[in-house]
């Protein structure tokens, strides 16, 4: 069962689309247990599917096709950082490399305290603070240094 | 933050000019307040007050150029003319947010900074089409904005801007706020509507276009971000006034979304058919005092330009095009002489095979076989025959695919290849990059 306060805010996105409609909530339905759990485990596709009235694959099929979901254990904090074109001209890959070196993992992995997780992404959309990272899928840190990367991971707790 | 230009002026010249972004100077910019203070919201009270036609406000949009500003440019004042208004039914419209093409972030600022102006282009937009619910569709990556844009949303309604008999009217408009979840292929139209249903964002096959069947089987209007903030504008002033901002074919202002190698990167919002040069000069010129190498001037979806190319170039639709490249979506990435082409394109081509939607098996199977064969010279092992391969799949993806993101997969393929071959053959041939030296 999806705790009620899940259950509360999916029933307030469920009110941007029509009643027989209930399937476009399933992205921010995902979303939302995804920011409780932490990831995606099968149980919560079920669950997602049983309160939506749609099949489980219906569901897994959404949260398999889009990047920002973690369906496997992805640590308290997920950085996430953009290695693309902009960012690679701004010499995202010495930021990178001082990012593996201090959380002793590489991309895809979870720190043995299983504090952190490292994964690479896509465009995030704001190349103009290049080089980027995004905490837990929300809080997004632009023109990063290895100083400033080694302080804002210090503060997270 | 990015960098946001605020001078005004005008004297035929091509100059900074604040249209979607005229609010980020002020404080407190996404306020409803600071918006109303501007003016914000006129176009729409005047166009309910006195029951302006869809047809006037088409022709108005029409005569102003304004073409699509997500990267198609396609003219706005035709594709809404597409969708008729006196059909009875539910009919959407949609503000694509989902900026995802590298070196695209526009429309995050727009959102951040003046996110009311959006809100009323859709108001416009769904006044001129008979649609009664839209959404906006933001980006995954900046969660940020999409909460500020729920509170713009709450702040309209609290107005009496948005919901049941708006201002007095007949005219009833619902706004919803739609946050992606990381997929570069929902920028597309009809990709981005399958996410609004709750699917995996796959293309659709073109005809019927949403224009007849969108969402819910619906007719839906699908607009980029900027193109509806630059709506209000055009029924205050005028479509012939917007249309004087810029050049002939290239009406009013775009933001340019300046990233790479710059002092100063971020973005601008200029008159169209300024020249390059001062463009990038705005951003402070390239930086560390380089040489500037080449430019994608649109997103890598258009094809890279050599730097003799592009200094001679003005920022507008055929100016672009004069020089075998295109607009886009305004984000140009600039690159100094240090960098290395074939390891640039090994990230670019990286991007479109991780975001295929897999649909089409020339796309799916395509940018991967590219990608490869990238790795595979940037690792030392190429052949030198790679070149003739690359070029032969690619072209072999390009027009095969239900959307537009195979054709966009092979433009750096094709154009860094035919810029910079010598660079391709030195890294094959030495098994390092000609640039760096070392293959680093």
């Amino acid at each position: 069962m999806l705790p009620k306060k899940i259950k509360e805010k999916i029933n307030k996105e469920l009110l941007k689309f029509p009643k027989e409609q209930k399937r476009s909530a399933v992205m921010a339905a995902l979303r939302l247990v995804q920011n409780e759990k932490g990831w995606l485990s099968e149980k919560s596709i079920s669950e997602v599917a049983a309160y939506l009235s749609i099949p489980e694959i219906a569901v897994l099929e959404v949260a398999t096709f889009y990047n920002m979901y973690d369906l496997k254990e992805s640590g308290k904090f997920k950085i996430a950082i953009c290695t693309n074109i902009s960012c690679m001209l701004r010499d995202t890959d010495s930021l990178l490399a001082h990012v593996k070196k201090q959380l002793k993992i590489d991309f895809n992995q979870v720190t043995e305290d299983g504090k952190f997780c490292l994964k690479e992404s896509e465009c995030m959309g704001a190349c103009g603070g290049a080089p980027l990272m995004v905490v837990n899928n929300q809080y997004m840190h632009e023109n990063l240094t290895p100083e400033k990367f080694d302080q804002i991971i210090e503060e997270l707790d | 933050m990015s960098n946001i230009t605020t001078n005004k002026s005008m004297d035929g010249k091509k100059k900074p000019f604040p249209l979607c972004l005229q609010t980020a100077g002020l404080s407190n910019p996404a306020s409803i307040d600071t918006y109303l203070s501007i003016g914000g919201y006129s176009a729409i009270k005047k166009i309910l007050k006195e029951k302006i036609s869809p047809e006037t406000l088409i022709n108005e949009i029409k005569i102003s150029g304004l073409r699509g500003r997500g990267g198609a440019g396609f003219p706005t004042g035709l594709k809404w003319s597409f969708m008729s208004n006196g059909t009875k039914g539910d009919k959407y419209i949609v503000c694509n947010s989902d900026e995802g093409e590298p070196g695209t972030f526009k429309d995050r600022d727009i959102i951040r900074y003046n996110p009311h102006q959006i809100i009323e282009g859709m108001m416009i937009g769904a006044y001129i089409m008979g649609a009664n619910v839209g959404y906006n569709y933001i980006h995954g990556e900046i969660w940020q904005e999409y909460l500020s844009f729920e509170d713009a949303i709450d702040e309209a309604k609290a107005a009496g801007f948005l919901g049941k008999k708006i201002q007095g009217s007949a005219f009833n408009f619902d706004l919803h706020a739609f946050h992606g979840y990381g997929a570069y292929i929902c920028g597309e139209e009809t990709a981005l509507i399958e996410s609004i249903e709750g699917k995996k964002g796959q293309p659709r096959f073109k005809p019927p276009f949403p224009a007849t069947y969108g969402i819910y089987g619906k007719p839906t209007n699908v607009n980029n971000t900027e193109t509806f903030a630059s709506i209000p504008w055009i029924i205050n002033n005028g479509g012939q006034a917007f249309l004087d901002l810029g050049v002939p074919n290239s009406g009013g202002t775009k933001i340019f979304s300046v990233s790479g190698h710059v002092n100063n990167p971020g973005n601008f919002e200029i008159q169209l058919g300024m020249p390059f040069e001062e463009l990038l000069s705005l951003a402070g010129g390239v930086w560390k005092g380089n040489s500037l190498k080449a430019v994608i001037p649109g997103g890598p979806s258009t094809p890279l330009v050599k730097a003799e190319d592009m200094m001679g170039a003005t920022m507008d639709y055929d100016g672009l095009s004069k020089i075998g490249s295109s607009l886009g979506a305004g984000s140009v990435i600039i690159m100094d002489d240090t960098t290395c082409m074939v390891q640039a394109l090994k990230r670019l081509s990286y991007f479109f095979y991780e975001e295929s939607c897999g649909q089409c098996t020339p796309c799916r199977e395509g940018t991967g076989w590219i990608y490869r064969v990238i790795k595979r010279i940037v690792n030392g092992e190429g052949k030198i025959e790679d070149l003739a391969l690359l070029k032969d799949v690619s072209q072999k993806v390009s027009g095969r695919t239900i959307c537009a993101l195979g054709d966009a997969a092979a433009v750096p393929v094709l154009s860094f290849i035919k810029h910079f071959e010598d660079e391709f053959r030195y890294y094959i041939r030495h098994g390092r990059s000609m640039i760096k030296g070392e293959n680093d």
